[in-house]
C-alpha cells in the first residue's frame, strides 16, 4: 500500500472502563476506497468519529497529510473540515432547512461565491445524487434513502479530498443500496476522492472496497485488499464473510452467576 | 454506608464541576462569537438572528402585555387596600410605577421568556444533538456556537430589555385603569404623580436586570441543549431543567441586583 493520506498510530479510547479502541494502527491510501468493517460494537463508528475529529482519543496519533489532528487547535481543525465531507448514518440533514438550503449551506458559509453560482452548484450536486426537483422539500418529507443521498450531496458540495461514510447502505432496500454503491464508485472515479466507509454490509463491501480493514473488539484483526480479504483464513474474518454465528460456549456455572447477578 | 455516601458526594460534585466547566466554555466561546463575530466576514448570522428576534420578542408581546396588565391591576388594588386606611390613596401611583419598573417588569418578562424561549433553545439544540445535526455542523466545519448560540443570544439580549419596556408601560397602564376606574382618582393627578415618582434610574436599573436575565436564560437554555444525552427522554429532561434552573438563577440574580441597587443607586 502506497501514499497514505491518513495514518492512525496506536489509537486508544475508552468510554469509562470499557476500552472501545485498543491500540488501533492503520493506513488509508489516497484515491482508494477503504472499508472499515466489523460486527456491531467493534468500535468502527467510534474510529470514524475520531478520524473526523469529533472525539479525542485517550492516546495515540491520527496523522492527516503528516499532521497530527489530535493535538491540532480547534481553529485548524475547522479549516481542515472544510476539505472533507461526511455522510452520517441518518444523513445528518438540518431538519429546519430545505434540501437546497442544506446543500448550499457549506458553500454559503465557506466561500465567497455569488448566490447564483451557489444555486447552480447546488443543483449540480443534487443532480449527481438523483434528487433534482426535490430542492424545496424538507428532510421530513422524503424517504430514508433520499435523505442519505441528500446528505451525500451536501458532503460533496465543497468537492472534498476525503469523503467519510458512516454505514452508507444500512437500512436501505437492496436496489437503493446498489445505487448507493454505484454512486460511491462514481465519486471515486470522476472526482478522485479518497473514500473511507464504515459498514457491515457484506454486499456493499464486495462492491466498493479496494482495501478492507477488519475490526474486532477494538483491534485491527485484518488489513488487506478485497481479493485477499475474501480468501483470508482468520477465523473471525471468515465468520463475518460467511455470516456464521460466533461459537457460544455453554458454561452452566457462568450462566447461573450471570442471571442471578452474583459474581464468584 | 459511609463509603456509599462519600461515593455519592464525589460523583455529584464531579458532575456539577463538569457542568460548570462546560458552561464556562460555552460562555467563553459565545462571547467570542457575539462580540468579535460581527467584525469578521460571515462571523455573525444576521438573518438567523432576526428570525430569532421575531420568535423571542415579537411573538411574546401579547403574553407579556397581558400578564403585565394583570399584575399592574393586582398591584394597584393591593396597594389601595393598604393605603386607603391612611388616606394616602394617591400614592398608589408611586407604588405601582416603582415596583413595576424596578422589579416586576423585568422579573415577569424574564420568567415568561425562560418558559417560552429558554425551553425552546434547549429543545431545539437538544433534538439537533440527538439527530446528529450538531455533529453534522461540526463535520461541515461550522461552529455550533457561532451557528446556533450566537444568533439566539444576540436576539434575546436585545429583545428582553425591549419587552421589559413594554411590560413597564402596560403594567403602569393597568394601575391607571384601577385608579381611574375603580378608585375614582383624577386621571391627571394620577398621571403627574406617576411621572414625579418615577426617575430615570428606576427604569435603567430595571433594564439592567433585564439584560442580565436575558443572558442567564440564553446560556442556561443553550447549555442544557448541548448537554442532552440519549434520545427523546433526554431532550424532555433537559428542557424542563432549562426552565427550572433558569428561573432559579433569575431570582438569585434579582435578589443580588436588588440589594446592589438599593445600596448604591
Amino acid at each position: 500500500m502506497t501514499d497514505p493520506i491518513i495514518q492512525v498510530l496506536d489509537l486508544v479510547t475508552s468510554y469509562g472502563d470499557l476500552k472501545v479502541l485498543d491500540g488501533v494502527s492503520l493506513d488509508i491510501s489516497r484515491g482508494l476506497i477503504t472499508v472499515v468493517a466489523g460486527s456491531s460494537g467493534c468500535g468502527k463508528t467510534t474510529l470514524l468519529r475520531h478520524l473526523i475529529g469529533l472525539l479525542k482519543p485517550v492516546s495515540g496519533q491520527i496523522l492527516l497529510g503528516g499532521r497530527d489532528i489530535v493535538t491540532m487547535s480547534e481553529k485548524e481543525l475547522y479549516r481542515i473540515r472544510t476539505r472533507q465531507g461526511v455522510l452520517f448514518q441518518s444523513g445528518g440533514l438540518l431538519n429546519s432547512m430545505t434540501l437546497a438550503e442544506n446543500v448550499s449551506l457549506p458553500l454559503k458559509e465557506h466561500t465567497e461565491l455569488e448566490d447564483s453560482t451557489i444555486q447552480i452548484m447546488t443543483r449540480m450536486k443534487l443532480e449527481l445524487v438523483g434528487l433534482l426537483g426535490f430542492e424545496n422539500f424538507l428532510p421530513s418529507q422524503i424517504s430514508g434513502g433520499m435523505k442519505k443521498r441528500a446528505g451525500l450531496a451536501r458532503a460533496i458540495a465543497m468537492d472534498p479530498e476525503i469523503l467519510y461514510f458512516d454505514e452508507p447502505t444500512a437500512g436501505l432496500d437492496p436496489v437503493t443500496s446498489a445505487e448507493m454503491d454505484q454512486l460511491i464508485l462514481k465519486l471515486k472515479k470522476t472526482f478522485k476522492m479518497t473514500i473511507v466507509a464504515v459498514t457491515h454490509e457484506l454486499s456493499s463491501i464486495k462492491n466498493i472496497a479496494d482495501w478492507v480493514i477488519m475490526l474486532d473488539q477494538g483491534r485491527v484483526i485484518f488489513s488487506g485488499t478485497l481479493q485477499k480479504t475474501l480468501v483470508c483464513e482468520n477465523p473471525i474474518v471468515r465468520r463475518f464473510l460467511d455470516r456464521k454465528p460466533g461459537q457460544v460456549v455453554y458454561d452452566s456455572q457462568k450462566y447461573l452467576n450471570a442471571i442471578t447477578g452474583m459474581s464468584l | 454506608m459511609i463509603y456509599q455516601l462519600a461515593g455519592y458526594m464525589g460523583r455529584k460534585s464531579l458532575s456539577v464541576m463538569g457542568e460548570l466547566s462546560h458552561g464556562a466554555m460555552l460562555i467563553n466561546e459565545t462571547i467570542y462569537w457575539l462580540f468579535l463575530g460581527p467584525f469578521k466576514k460571515k462571523g455573525m448570522r444576521w438573518r438567523s438572528g432576526i428570525h430569532q428576534m421575531v420568535l423571542i420578542g415579537f411573538e411574546a408581546i401579547p403574553i407579556v402585555a397581558l400578564i403585565s396588565l394583570s399584575v399592574g391591576i393586582i398591584m394597584a388594588l393591593q396597594a389601595a387596600y393598604q393605603l386607603r386606611r391612611v388616606g394616602a390613596l394617591i400614592y398608589v401611583a408611586d407604588l405601582v410605577g416603582i415596583s413595576i419598573t424596578r422589579e416586576l417588569g423585568p422579573l415577569l418578562t424574564a420568567i415568561i421568556l425562560a418558559g417560552r424561549s429558554g425551553s425552546a433553545f434547549a429543545a431545539e439544540i437538544g433534538s439537533m444533538k440527538v439527530t446528529e445535526e450538531v455533529d453534522a455542523l461540526v463535520a461541515m466545519g461550522l461552529n455550533p456556537v457561532k451557528f446556533l448560540v450566537a444568533p439566539k443570544m444576540l436576539a434575546i439580549m436585545l429583545m428582553l430589555p425591549s419587552l421589559v419596556l413594554i411590560s413597564d408601560f402596560v403594567g403602569i397602564a393597568g394601575g391607571f385603569l384601577v385608579a381611574v376606574g375603580g378608585l375614582h382618582l383624577n386621571f391627571e393627578r394620577y398621571f403627574t404623580q406617576t411621572v414625579h415618582a418615577l426617575m430615570l434610574n428606576d427604569i435603567l436599573t430595571g433594564l439592567t436586570k433585564g439584560l442580565v436575565f436575558s443572558m442567564i436564560i440564553g446560556f442556561v437554555g443553550c447549555h442544557e441543549g448541548f448537554s442532552v444525552e440519549g434520545g427523546a427522554e433526554g431532550v424532555g429532561l433537559r428542557t424542563t431543567r432549562s426552565v427550572v434552573t433558569g428561573i432559579f438563577l433569575i431570582i438569585l440574580a434579582d435578589c443580588f441586583f436588588t440589594v446592589l441597587f438599593y445600596l448604591f443607586v
